[in-house]
């Protein structure tokens, strides 16, 4: 059955990794619903959340051929309900539709949106929340007229204990102090 | 702000450290990692590189190729007999590309090859400059690493990461892109092997667990059987494959990749998987009640129809590459160690047991196999010269000793089915990728890795006019490999397909040749035609003996075809021995 995972790799912040990784998306036809990218906890180290659908069994090959890459460090793989995550979307919406009446106010207290800008000609919204509570934003925002409207890919923390530190920990004992292979 | 490199390169000028170009330290950087043969092909962009080798020649043997995608399958085959890692040059754009074929084919089969190309001058790069080709986008997909190099102090730890990755873990090909101002440019040259990356963790700490595990399940099996593959023979744990097998008494079956890793005619070897492997293998795979897969990737040319493979078996995966476990069969034991190291574990765990029972049904397998094919194939009494009988006799004259080096097609199965091996390594053929024109120029790379060895490579008429420009490097190095085209005057493998699948419809696959002995003459290399079984054994004898190479154009049967044979959507249990 598919259902939407939420990726989280841990990569070396070398030029070329997102290509190699979506490679390997492309080649089982994977979608990517989002992408996000940025330096994670650890200094040097970029955390890359992918959002995709898909089996449980594609999604454990493809992780399992992302952390395969040499620039990869670690792949984590999650479902909604193992994480907590935010997506963050921005609204450009005319300033005569919403200013008429106190709509705008209603809308933005019910929906814990933020104005960020207000001209005469467009009002510009924020707000923070899962997917489905920016699609409920946008439509009751769209009989007002709405000049733009961007979403973010996702954000993600995980809910697990064990955390990046402890495995990078645990690969660099089991790797530093081993002497060059040889072949046969 | 400094980088770390630039700070590191002032100290080693303080140092007194020697100062020298980007040229002079890649070759440099090539002898730290005992680097003694390079196989490529220059160019414009690579130039200060070739220029630079001049200054080497008693350390670094330079064989120039007749096309970039020789020497890729030249050096591959270089580092599948020697263990060593394969060096390959080329230059930037149509060089680089021309070696595509050859990564990829290094790729799929997992060797070790560390490809350096040039690249145009940095400051053009990205703007389609002359011969500027995107060499690390296009070889993203078939490279395990790859890398550009624009600053020359950034040379020795790129090549020494290379070294590293491409030897390491499942080893595979490295791609180094290197500009031509930094070959150009100066910078103070310091070596230091790579031996750690945190970011690439190829030393598992051993599945101590798993392995017990699987040892309750060997030693409880009623019906094992040992699947080995290539990880065998890269692992280098052919002496504790045979050790484990003897002790178990479990019967062992090869992959096309794995052959060499255990002796053919050992008492316990079953034969080849596959689609054209032996008939007892593919067949008892559905009877067998344990599996034991080493090194080995459940390829789909191994297994058939997967909804109907093994299901009576408990499945145990002893694989290095974590992704390749469950990837195409789900197993009961995932074991994601290195093989060796597994298996040396192992042996201590089982208990000395013989399954005759079991192994009389492989015998009786190979009887019928024998009546129904071998026999016909390897001793025909009359009728044109069959493929199988040709590799059969090379096998019987150099008593397995050669080293078999085999193009792509029915003349490649043949080779594979009927050389009995006896020595780790001893073949070398394309197996993922299936390379048309792999079989000559990986020839000179085995005879000139393996000097003291005879080599013998089987060609078809087909795959031997993919790469045949190659008899130039045969003729300038005087490389002595031993050739033997398998003509048939058909592309056998697709015309078998069309004969069986196709209504005998053989579209685009008759061939009309050149004299191969006149062409081979030209370049100076002896030759002969064998027409006649009666010729066959003297010829073969004639040709080993040579001191230089030497070329035999077998005139085989035309519509011979290979089996026995899994037909493509069939389970290995409905291998078919004729039709
Ligand atoms: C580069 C490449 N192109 C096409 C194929 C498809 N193919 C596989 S076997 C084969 C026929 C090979 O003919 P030949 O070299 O004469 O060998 P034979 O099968 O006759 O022994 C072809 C065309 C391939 N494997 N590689
Ligand atoms: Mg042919």
């Amino acid at each position: 059955m598919k259902q939407e995972y939420t990726i989280s790799l841990f990569t070396e912040d070398h030029i070329g990794i997102l290509g190699q990784i979506t490679i390997i998306l492309t080649r089982r036809q994977i979608n990517i619903d989002s992408i996000t990218a940025s330096e994670s906890a650890v200094k040097g180290v970029q955390l890359l959340t992918i959002v995709v659908k898909t089996t449980n069994e594609m999604v454990q090959k493809v992780a399992r051929q992302m952390e395969k890459l040499v620039d990869v460090m670690k792949v984590f793989v999650h479902t909604s309900d193992q994480i907590i995550y935010q997506e963050i979307a921005l609204f450009k919406v005319t300033t005569k539709g919403l200013m008429s009446g106190n709509v705008i106010d209603h809308i933005v207290r019910a929906h814990h949106a933020r104005i960020l800008e207000v001209s005469p000609e467009y009002i510009v919204l924020e707000k923070t929340g899962h997917k489905t509570e920016i699609t409920e934003l946008l439509t009751q925002l769209e009989p007002y007229g709405v000049l733009q409207f961007v979403r973010s890919g996702r954000v993600a923390i995980t809910k697990q204990v064990k955390e990046l530190n402890s495995y990078l920990k645990e690969m660099d004992e089991a790797n530093r102090f081993k002497t060059e292979p040889t072949l046969n | 702000m400094k980088t770390e490199h630039e700070k590191e390169q002032a100290t080693l000028e303080l140092n007194g450290q020697e100062h020298i170009t980007g040229s002079d330290a890649l070759l440099q950087c090539l002898i730290e990692e005992g680097v003694d043969t390079i196989f490529g092909y220059p160019g414009g962009a690579i130039m200060p590189v070739y220029d630079k080798l001049m200054d080497y020649e008693d350390k670094l043997h330079h064989i120039l190729t007749r096309h970039e995608q020789g020497a890729a399958h030249a050096a591959q085959a270089y580092a599948m007999v020697t263990g060593k890692p394969g060096i390959c040059f080329a230059t930037s754009g149509p060089g680089a590309t021309n070696l595509v074929t050859g990564i990829a084919n290094a790729f799929l089969d997992s060797v070790p090859v560390v490809f350096i190309t040039a690249q145009v001058v940095s400051g053009l790069i990205g703007t389609d400059a002359f011969q500027e080709t995107d060499i690390i986008g296009v070889s993203m997909p078939v490279t395990k690493w790859n890398c550009q190099v624009k600053k020359p102090q950034d040379i020795p730890e790129t090549i020494a990461k290379a070294f590293y990755i491409a030897k390491s873990g499942r080893p595979g090909p490295v791609l180094i892109d290197i500009t031509k101002d930094a070959q150009l440019e100066k910078l103070y040259f310091k070596y230091k092997k790579c031996n750690y990356i945190r970011s690439y963790n190829p030393h598992i700490p051993l599945h101590t667990k798993a392995i017990e595990s699987a040892a309750i399940m060997i030693n409880h099996a009623e019906r094992p059987l040992i699947l080995a593959g290539h990880g065998v023979l890269i692992a280098g744990a052919e002496d504790e494959l045979k050790t484990f097998a003897e002790k178990t008494g479990i019967p062992v079956a090869s992959t096309l990749l794995g052959l060499s890793g255990f002796p053919s005619n050992h008492r316990l070897f079953t034969g080849m998987l596959g689609m054209h492997g032996n008939y007892g293998p593919n067949l008892l795979t559905n009877e067998a009640d344990l599996i034991i897969a080493i090194g080995m990737r459940f390829d789909d040319r191994v297994t058939g129809n997967l909804k109907k493979y093994a299901k009576k078996a408990t499945i145990i995966h002893i694989e290095i590459d974590e992704a390749e476990i469950n990837k195409n069969v789900i197993v009961d034991v995932e074991i994601n160690n290195d093989a060796k190291e597994v298996l040396k574990y192992l042996i201590t765990l089982v208990k000395e047991n013989s399954f005759e029972k079991w192994i009389r049904e492989f015998r009786i397998c190979d009887k019928t196999e024998y009546e129904k094919v071998i026999k016909p194939e390897t001793k025909p009494e009359k009728g044109e010269l069959r493929m199988g009988e040709v590799v059969s006799r090379i096998s019987e004259l150099t008593k397995g000793e050669a080293i078999i080096v085999t193009d792509v097609g029915q003349n490649q199965m043949y080779a594979a089915r009927y050389y009995k091996f006896s020595h780790p390594n001893s073949l070398v053929t394309s197996g993922g990728m299936g390379t048309m024109g792999f079989g000559l120029p990986a020839g000179i790379g085995a005879k000139i890795g393996r000097p003291d060895k005879p080599v013998v490579t089987f060609v078809g008429d087909g795959g031997f006019q993919m790469t045949i420009q190659e008899l130039g490097t045969i003729l300038q190095y005087n490389v002595p490999v031993k050739i033997i085209v398998l003509n048939n005057n058909y592309l056998g493998m697709v015309r078998q397909w069309q004969d069986m699948f196709f209504d005998k419809r053989y579209a685009s696959t008759k061939l009309v040749n050149p004299d191969f002995v006149m062409i081979a003459n030209a370049y100076n290399i002896p030759a002969k035609k064998v027409l006649k079984r009666e010729d066959l054994k003297s010829s073969l004898e004639e040709m080993l003996a040579s001191k230089g190479p030497y070329l035999l154009d077998i005139a085989i049967e035309k519509e011979g075809n290979v089996f026995p044979m899994v037909e493509p959507g069939s389970s290995v249990s409905e291998v078919r021995l004729t039709y």
